[in-house]
């Protein structure tokens, strides 16, 4: 994780105010983003709100979980669950869609998250969004 | 069909770069399903029964044009004219022009309300003109004329006439007995048939008012629909000199060539040995035979030999609900053969099979009524099997108490044996696929193309499926997830055995990792299923489904909606009112849905708990809008309005829905009762619905297929309430507890061996000696029913959570944005 000199940390709240294995968002400045807490291992993620997917602000009130034998966290948009990794922004579910990742420290109870996205994700502005057909929503 | 069939393997196999091809045609739409024909009336749209659209044939570069026929062919210049006057040249010329409706010489064939079908354009024609129209005459009472008198049958048509020149109807296919017992069962089912009816003439001035026959009797009606039989298309290839047929028809060889080197036909429009295919499958075997043939003569591709051997001409169709099958020589005299012969008067079934005279073989057969074996008797048939000691297993249906496991009897078949004929897949090409880790029956579809032409071999693919696997000594998985080595059966057993309440704590106890968005939602809703808690306490809800984590359902751009329960569709005004108000409140857009309730969407996160305090206040619950789970009971208005009301309907959907509310199931299920035979509130369509009788109650189950409708199927009839209730508690606690994950009742019961007999032993029966334990437990669960927004709104803790910023709760997500739509508002498009 970054944790040099020039990175800023903003306050995001506190660590109490996250649900266990979920998410919350954050907002910082016009930009919103997902906060996530893992209990079982006691980590936190933060990546873009915006699901690049269908553009819809969402990934915050997604489920998270764990890919593989190597445990990759995840994250699945609660709109047509698409699944992003929480390490590296990957799309998980074959497509070629990335998020940005934040670094995210505790101290005393409260949670700061990086101002500078984690290397190798990419800016919001390019994700391809290519028409995809996706799944129809459950509704009544 | 296959013109495009055509194109697709060409496509497919020829080397790349190596041909530019150019398609050619008459009408306005791309190749079409001509196949499916009559479900367009059922409300397929023309692009439904595409074959592929015009983007495909972008996508592949291939040149397509469109409501422009060709005139004339040059063979010396290799050019070709068409209507427009465009012209094209040509190195090989593939003729597919398929077949016009062949019009019999009657008189007054040009009068209006005359018909032919054949094309979506006569049957648009067909459609306008009958409106008004009662009584219609079809001319033809083969396999094209009973398919023409169903879609009159579906356009509502009150009195259709099948009028055949031969002594009996699909005179190709059945012999006398056969033709007699599909007549006596069509005759049943509302159509009128007349054999042995010579047409004469078409009476009328300047419409069709009726037809006479050359017993100069007559028959009056407005409409009259030609379907007698098919002509090849081949003026084109005649007015360029090629050879045709004494009756028609493109002569070509076993390659598909005609007496020119350079042009191919294929379909409906050639003659090979004399004969003119009017079937689908061998159309496609034609079309590959050509593709391969030029591949290897002109494209330097794969040298590969394959020729055109002539066609089987086994069918099985179901028309107007009758199952009718022909395979092999179905007329092989006693000389020939020995017959077995079944026939059942009672329910209008009969079959008969040609065996060889020293008992070994199959020749031949027909079946009408039922047809159930028809694919197991083909392989015999066209693999030259012998035939198994006990005749008496080919012609009587599977018994459901006895099934034999899926894929009995496959192994004995050939490795060659043609499964799939529409797209020639052999069982060889099947199991490979398997062994190649194409694992599922959808899988292997998409990898082998089988059962992608008319999918009558789809339940022989997944019986192949599951042999193969087995034979490999693997197991069909089962398992939800990677995180949990169980089904969804073995969970609800475990959890509840051991007592677990919560996702962390299966999770701790029997799986690995973190849990994913599958095991999540199946796992919370056991939870929710066996004990019924509040699914929201602490550290609960972020392994809810998305929409039960904030009670409601999330909608495009991140809003929700919200809908209160209406029990069997009952309002009062002053609740209407309470609705209306908080809907102008909060600016919500209203919308009555398909279960007799309102839906209010637009919802910023921050809001659910206002209007759900409001709504409570006024008296009303949570709807489960959001759930898996008891969604609405419909009802009609029953006895206490209805003229024709057995029953009080609506107090008995009442009294369901209140029982059920809150319970969480497999999969969303919704009922209905209805007050009499009329079915207002449409029973048979629901998971399980009521309809009344003179003595009291049928109960129905499982018709809700999804995406793939099925009607209800009668579990019991004439209860009394209480029975009913106890009926509909053993029903749901036995899909509760063994349906696989979002499953519905439909596609459970297909699944379920011994079907809907079973469902009646375990639920009517008690065979599983299960019903009072059931009820006692469906009892339990239901009793810990309590309204989760009521829960909610009361919970500081709970309600906190419903804010979209964590660090500014008092602000919504900036980026929801409505735009007005007919005096409400909408979601904007991003």
């Amino acid at each position: 994780m970054i944790n040099d000199e020039s990175t800023f940390w903003f306050h995001a709240c506190l660590a109490a105010d996250v649900p266990h294995n979920g998410g919350v968002c954050v907002k910082r400045g016009e930009e919103q983003i997902a906060l996530f807490y893992f209990a079982r291992t006691d980590s936190w993620y933060a990546t873009q709100n915006l699901c690049p997917h269908r553009r819809q602000m969402a990934l915050s009130r997604g489920m998270t979980g764990s890919a593989g034998i190597s445990e990759e966290p995840k994250v699945a948009c609660p709109f047509h669950k698409k699944t992003f990794s929480l390490h590296t922004g990957k799309c998980l579910s074959g497509e070629d869609y990335r998020i940005r990742v934040y670094p995210v420290k505790v101290e005393a109870g409260n949670v700061y998250i990086g101002s500078r996205p984690v290397q190798g994700a990419v800016p919001a502005g390019s994700e391809c969004h290519s028409a995809c057909p996706g799944q129809v929503m459950e509704d009544f | 069909m296959v013109g495009y069939k055509f194109c697709e393997k060409m496509v497919a196999k020829a080397p790349k770069g190596s041909c530019h091809i150019t398609v050619l045609a008459e009408e306005r739409r791309p190749a079409y399903d001509r196949v499916h024909l009559t479900s367009y009336i059922n409300g397929i749209s023309a692009e439904a029964l595409t074959m592929a659209p015009i983007s495909w044939y972008e996508s592949q570069n291939i040149d397509l044009h469109l409501g422009d026929a060709a005139v004339n062919i040059d063979r010396q210049a290799k050019t070709i004219r068409t209507e427009s006057g465009a012209q094209w040249s040509y190195d090989i010329l593939v003729m597919a022009t398929g077949s016009a409706a062949m019009v019999p010489p009657i008189h007054g064939v040009e009068k209006k309300g005359v018909f032919v079908y054949r094309t979506i354009d006569d049957l648009d024609k067909i459609i306008d003109y009958a409106s008004g129209v009662k009584k219609v005459a079809v001319l033809g009472g083969g396999l094209l004329g009973l398919e023409a008198a169903k879609a009159m049958v579906d356009i509502g048509i009150e009195k259709t006439y099948v009028i055949e020149f031969a002594p009996k109807l699909m005179p190709r296919q059945l012999d006398d007995t056969g033709g007699a017992v599909l007549r006596s069962k069509l005759t049943a089912l509302g159509l009128k048939v007349h054999t042995r009816k010579h047409t004469y003439q078409v009476l009328g001035e300047e419409k069709v008012t009726g037809i006479q026959f050359v017993d100069e009797s007559e028959l009056s009606v407005e409409m009259l629909v030609i379907s007698t039989g098919i002509n090849a298309r081949d003026e084109l290839a005649s007015a360029a000199g090629l050879t045709t047929g004494p009756r028609g028809g493109i002569v070509v060889n076993d390659s598909m060539v005609t007496a020119d080197s350079s042009i191919y036909a294929i379909g409906e429009c050639a003659v090979h040995e004399g004969i003119v295919y009017g079937l689908v499958a061998p159309g496609y075997d034609m079309a590959e035979v050509a593709t391969t043939h030029i591949i290897a003569n002109y494209l330097d591709g794969e040298r590969k030999q394959r020729s055109f051997t002539g066609f089987d001409m086994s069918t099985k169709l179901k028309l107007i609900g009758v199952d009718v099958a022909s395979f092999g020589d179905p007329f092989l005299t006693a000389d020939k053969a020995q017959h077995l012969i079944y026939e059942d008067k009672v329910h209008g079934i009969y079959k008969r099979l040609n065996i060889s005279l020293d008992g070994k073989y199959l020749l031949g057969g027909v079946m009408v009524g039922e047809a159930s074996k028809y694919n197991n008797l083909l392989q015999y048939y066209k693999n030259n099997m012998l035939l198994p000691e006990a005749l008496d297993t080919l012609v009587f249906p599977e018994q459901s108490s006895d099934k034999q496991p899926a894929g009995a009897g496959l192994d004995a078949l050939p490795d060659g044996a043609l499964i799939c004929s529409c797209e020639g897949v052999t069982k060889r090409d099947i199991c490979q696929a398997v062994n190649q880790g194409y694992e599922t029956a959808d899988a292997v579809k998409k990898c082998t193309k089988a059962g992608t032409g008319c999918g009558g071999c789809m339940p022989i693919v997944k019986d192949l499926v599951t042999m193969t696997l087995k034979n490999n000594g693997k197991e069909v998985r089962s398992e939800i997830c990677e995180h949990f080595p169980y089904s969804r059966q073995q969970l609800y057993d475990l959890i509840k055995l051991e007592r677990l309440s919560s996702f962390e704590q299966v999770l701790k106890t029997h799986g690995s990792g973190d849990g994913c968005e599958v095991c999540k939602p199946v796992i919370s809703s056991l939870v929710a299923s066996i004990l019924n808690e509040m699914i929201l306490s602490k550290n609960k809800d972020t392994a809810q489904d998305s929409n039960d984590r904030f009670l409601a359902n999330i909608q495009k751009g991140g809003s929700y909606s919200v809908v209160p329960r209406i029990p069997g569709g009952e309002i009062t005004p002053d609740k209407l009112l309470v609705i209306a108000t908080v809907a102008k409140k909060y600016n919500l857009y209203t919308k009555i849905t398909g279960g007799q309730r309102i839906d209010m969407f637009g919802a910023h996160l921050s809001e659910l708990p206002l209007i759900w305090k409001e709504l409570i206040d006024a008296g009303f619950e949570s709807g489960h809008a959001y759930g898996k789970s008891l969604r609405t009971v419909k009802s009609c208005v029953g006895s206490t309005w209805c003229r024709f009301g057995l029953h009080d309907s609506v107090s008995f959907a009442i009294r369901i829905e209140n029982r059920y509310k809150g319970l969480r199931t497999p999969h969303k299920i919704k009922s209905a009762v209805s007050g009499c035979i009329r079915e207002c509130a449409e029973a048979q369509s629901k998971d399980f619905g009521i309809i009344a009788t003179e003595k009291g109650w049928n109960l129905y189950v499982c018709g809700n297929g999804g995406s793939k409708p099925q009607h209800a199927l009668l579990l019991a009839q004439d209860l009394d309430s209480d029975t009913c209730i106890r009926y509909i508690d053993r029903f749901l606690m036995y899909y509760i507890k063994t349906a696989d994950p979002l499953t519905r009742t439909a596609t459970w019961l297909n699944k379920l061996e011994g079907g809907i007999d079973y469902l009646r032993k375990v639920v009517v029966e008690d065979s599983l000696g299960k019903a009072a334990e059931w009820e006692a437990e469906m009892q339990a669960v239901l009793d810990q029913y309590a309204c989760e927004w009521k829960v909610a709104v009361e919970d500081p803790a709970i309600r906190k959570r419903f804010a979209h910023f964590v660090n500014a709760p008092e602000q919504n997500d900036p980026t929801i944005a409505f735009v007005p739509l007919r005096e409400q508002k909408r979601v904007a498009e991003w």
